[in-house]
């Protein structure tokens, strides 16, 4: 219940009566009193390089403003009260965003003002940033068992679309093969990303849900692919035992591995590198970023310190240098002319604000977890997915492809009895349960199901025992 | 306990306190704070993680067991071990440690558009309605977080002119990169792709708009400026023709002057069948004044994070918004949001669309931030934001030009928007001070400030943009922080040059970040390298 009815018109509010409170100088006095200082005879008069046939002379037409806080507090609420968030639900959405815990001190960190307001100083002024993000690049370091990580980038899509574009610019060569179960808008983006460059091919996988290693072989034959392109866990949260021979296949052709993967994964899963990937990249999302309705992802690119492939990378690298004062830690960018900053269209694709406080926040999270954190979570969530995944095959109706595979977080479910997977939500919504994710790319009986440390034993076992009411 | 009374009462003028000097005798906090690596002891616990219930432990057993030894981690990651308040400590001390715009008066990071990011903006994108959202949930469940995507597509159309905007690319050079797939497959759509091959852009506009449409595989022409410091339009003149997909541009330019013959160069670009996309990064000057419709654009792009209040949060998050006219919008990132008169639902069967530009709909939280400091302004707020983002500008230019060894290029005598490009070549030819070190010394004053984006074509350069947030007192504490440094330059020169001396550390010893044997990305890196252990 709200003052302001959310889709109708804001409230007439009146004339300004006062400075408008983010607005200092518009104080009456205070603006005639700088005209008269700098010798103005009115703001028109900044104005006069704007031709007369270009001014726009009439008021824009929006909503009455908001100015009292209280007002705008009301409005803003009135709108986020048609949300219902999955905290007042049980929720088994994932799909490439994760209901991870965000501990406490994450949020306490990330929402400093030093942090959240601060951009770009330079290492002095702005040494606690600097410091964080290359902690932050060392902690994922250490996940990953690589030795350069960059500063964040948008997205796991984004990461994905760099990372092989790299490898293209190593080998130069122009295909790419994408061999695992890859969501279909993580596709879209990095067929289009890379379309300039490259051609992705997509080896689609086998009817267990498995890379098709025949079939990469062939592909990898006439020597002309720059990278294969695996995730772990593909799109459905499939483990494939066959990475590490995909790697093996792709050095053979002279291409580059391109792994991505999930980095809560890693506490159990081996990190990409150990099973041969040259590149490893994703998404910190489910390292202590809220969901926020999808807008909460950053990107990660990581590599070993190999000069070949440090010289690929677009975004900035934070770099640890001594200073003038004995045993004080300075920080600086590493080979800064790589960058479109320094050379712009002669640079590695283009640097520029991305999702830094993402990583910082990854950074905290991960010093928070540390080593026994990662292994239990790991361990959490791939015990409670396989349960889910036991749960749920009992159900009649309920099928779980590719069940013998391990999975991480995602696994499928096929609806086998009359309703399809949306359907199935929508019975499950009036029950208080947001179902999985459709597959509406693929199979509208098919949807992702989610589970990761925030599921205990009985929130799966309501899911089972509600789809046995509803799912035959 | 009170002190011993003393034998004579204390006068007045002893307990008067005298007033602050003209400069405040800033001093930024130093932890001398180690790396988190060297904290913690092994053992210690920063948060506890559920485990599995016995039920399920027994009913799944060890399901990593059915893996390949391969892809099972064999040694832990080599994190730090640190209990909860010790890993709180480390961080606070690092934001304290970092000046944010919140502390400081943030005039100096020209481009950057530093304005007050309202505190109450941020309780929205906290509030579990926003932070808890799935972006998968069905949209019945959804429709008031559509509805503000929907409201603010529809403001930034107003401010635009625009037909349509999309919110989902993450920051400005997303966006960049955002307009420039959709004027490729725009001409794709004409069969033109292979023809229009090249991009003009200008000297003076973000070196995005050139590295995006290098990365898109267009040639890059860069337009010079001229003595004025416009962009060049007889070399526009030369560069349009038969191969032009687009012209990226920036008005005004970094330098803060705006080009009066836009229009015209949008007309030579459009009769040569090119795309003309606005990079409206610098737009805080002129909301509500001038749209890039008027000037006849096709394409144009916001960064929100700027112009719009969304805190620049040590580089992003950030929010993107594209907007186009009618002839552009089949090519739009999917999903939009669309509205039948009752509900709010997303649209993603768009044949035509580039398809997604990042996951999902867009940086939410900074789009809910953005809606509200749009609403709490409202039209005469938006020109007052530029009236006095203006007028702050010509109100500092007019304090800087008076300080000696600073010089305004271009265009001599016509006012500037929202910025200034200054040149401290003058300073520099006298006592050999660069820039950068005037602005490192800035920081012993508790502010800072930003030279310019690279190639210098202004030599020596500082730019400043005085947003609409500051008030006529942090104007001038500012423009005296300046003219006492560049004093001290003339006067005191050796200060200056080993600057900063009151920050949280010293002079780095850079080039050490450019050579392989000894860059160090990371302290895996900088163990093995440096350190010479075996990790």
């Amino acid at each position: 219940m709200t003052a302001t009815p959310p889709s109708g018109p804001a409230p007439r509010a009146a004339q300004a009566p006062h400075a408008h409170p983010y607005i200092p100088n518009s104080a009456p006095e205070v603006k005639r009193a700088m005209l008269e200082a700098i010798g103005a005879a009115g703001v028109e008069d900044f104005y006069a390089d704007i031709p007369e046939e270009l001014r726009l002379r009439r008021p824009l037409d929006l909503p009455a403003p908001l100015r009292s806080e209280a007002q705008l507090v009301r409005h803003v609420g009135g709108l986020l009260a048609r949300n219902t968030s999955t905290r007042e639900v049980l929720s088994f959405l994932g799909a490439g965003c994760y209901p991870h815990h965000v501990p406490a001190v994450v949020d306490e960190v990330v929402n400093r003002s030093e942090f959240l307001t601060a951009y770009a100083g330079e290492p002095y002024e702005d040494h606690g940033r600097f410091q964080a993000m290359w902690e932050y690049q060392s902690l994922m370091a250490e996940l990953l068992a690589a030795e350069v990580v960059n500063v964040p980038v948008y997205d796991g899509f984004q990461a994905a679309g760099t990372a092989l574009r790299m490898a293209g610019r190593c080998t130069g060569r122009a295909r790419v093969l994408a061999v695992s179960d890859t969501g279909p808008d993580k596709l879209s983006k990095v067929v289009d990303y890379l379309r300039p460059e490259h051609q992705l091919v997509t080896v689609p996988v086998r009817a267990d849900g498995r890379a098709d290693l025949d079939a990469v072989r062939a592909e990898l034959a006439a020597g002309d692919v720059a990278a294969v392109w695996a995730e772990a866990p593909g799109y459905a949260g499939l483990v494939d035992e066959g990475l590490p021979e995909l790697g093996e296949l792709a050095h053979a052709a002279g291409a580059l591995y391109v792994v991505g993967c999930n980095p809560a994964s890693l506490g159990v899963l081996a990190p990409p590198s150990s099973y041969g990937a040259d590149i490893a990249c994703g998404d910190i999302q489910p390292l202590g970023i809220h969901m926020s309705y999808g807008g909460g992802n950053a990107g990660f690119v990581a590599t070993q310190d190999d000069e070949r492939l440090v010289a690929e990378f677009p975004t900035r690298l934070f770099g640890l240098v001594p200073t003038a004062v004995e045993g004080e830690y300075g920080f600086g960018d590493v080979a800064f002319e790589r960058t479109s900053f320094a050379v712009r269209e002669e640079g590695k694709e283009w640097v520029g604000t991305a999702a830094a406080l993402h990583g910082i926040a990854a950074g905290v999270y991960l010093s928070l977890m540390g080593p026994h954190g990662m292994r239990e979570l790991g361990e959490t969530v791939l015990a409670r997915t396989a349960y889910a995944k036991q749960r749920l095959a009992d159900v009649p109706g309920v099928a779980i492809p590719h069940a013998d595979a391990v999975h991480f977080a995602d696994f499928p479910v096929r609806f086998t009895g009359s309703r399809t997977a949306g359907e199935v939500n929508a019975a499950l919504r009036e029950r208080g349960i947001f179902g999985g994710a459709v597959r509406t790319d693929r199979d509208p009986r098919e949807a992702l199901y989610c589970v990761t440390e925030t599921h205990t034993a009985d929130d799966i076992d309501l899911l089972a025992d509600t789809l046995k009411e509803i799912a035959q | 306990m009170s002190a011993p009374k003393p034998a004579t009462e204390p006068t007045r003028e002893e307990a008067r306190i005298a007033p602050k000097p003209p400069l405040r005798r800033f001093h930024q906090a130093r932890w001398d704070e180690q790396l988190i690596f060297e904290l913690g002891t092994p053992g210690e616990r920063g948060i506890s993680v559920p485990a599995p219930e016995p039920e399920v432990r027994e009913a799944v057993g060890d399901p990593a067991a059915a893996l390949p030894a391969a892809l099972r981690r064999s040694t832990p990651p080599a994190l730090p071990e640190l209990g909860q308040q010790q890993v709180l400590r480390h961080y606070l001390r690092l934001s304290q440690e970092n000046l944010g715009a919140d502390l400081n008066i943030d005039v100096g990071q020209g481009t950057c558009t530093m304005k007050y990011s309202p505190k109450v903006n941020d309780t929205f994108t906290r509030d579990p309605r926003v932070a808890a959202l799935h972006p998968l949930q069905d949209a019945s469940t959804v429709q008031g977080v559509l509805e503000i995507l929907h409201r603010l597509e529809g403001l930034l159309k107003e401010i635009s002119g625009m037909d349509r905007v999309s919110l989902q690319p993450a920051a400005g050079s997303s966006a960049i990169w955002t307009n420039v797939a959709m004027i490729r497959a725009y001409f794709a759509a004409r069969g033109e792709a292979e023809e229009r091959d090249e991009v003009i852009t200008t000297s003076f506009s973000h070196p995005s708009n050139a590295a995006c449409a290098k990365t898109a595989g267009y040639r890059v022409i860069t337009l010079p400026p001229d003595a004025d410091g416009y962009p060049d339009i007889e070399a526009l003149r030369a560069a349009a023709g038969p191969r032009t997909a687009a012209l990226l541009i920036t008005n005004p330019e970094d330098t803060g002057i705006y080009n009066p013959r836009i229009a015209e160069f949008v007309r030579i670009v459009h009769e040569a069948g090119g795309l003309c996309a606005y990079d409206q990064a610098n737009a805080n000057g002129i909301l509500g004044i001038t749209r890039a419709r008027e000037a006849g654009f096709d394409l144009c792009h916001f960064n929100l994070h700027k112009t719009f209040s969304t805190p620049h949060a040590c580089g992003g998050p950030a929010a993107g918004a594209c907007g186009v006219t009618e002839a552009l919008a089949p090519y739009l990132p999917s999903p939009t949001v669309e509205f039948d008169g009752t509900d709010y639902r997303l649209e993603a069967d768009r044949a035509e669309s580039i398809g997604s530009v990042r996951p999902f709909y867009g940086v939410i939280p900074n789009l809910v931030r953005a809606y509200a400091w749009i609403m709490s302004l409202g039209a005469e707020g938006l020109r007052e934001t530029a009236e006095i983002a203006v007028l702050n500008n010509n109100y500092l230019l007019a304090k800087v030009s008076a300080i000696h060894g600073v010089s305004v290029p271009y265009a001599q005598g016509r006012p500037r928007l929202e910025q200034v490009r200054y040149s401290w070549e003058r300073l520099h030819d006298d006592t050999g001070v660069h820039s950068e070190e005037i602005g490192l010394r800035a920081a012993d004053f508790g502010t800072h400030y930003w030279t310019s984006h690279h190639p210098y074509l202004v030599p020596e350069p500082m730019t400043l943009e005085p947003t609409e947030s500051y008030s006529r007192a942090d104007l001038d504490e500012y423009a005296a922080i300046l003219t006492e440094v560049a004093r001290e330059a003339y006067e005191d020169t050796g200060t200056v040059r080993t600057a900063p001396h009151r920050s949280t550390v010293h002079r780095t010893k850079e080039d050490t970040l450019e050579s392989p044997a000894t860059w160090a990305v990371t302290w895996r890196a900088y163990r093995r390298k440096i350190l010479g252990e075996s990790v």
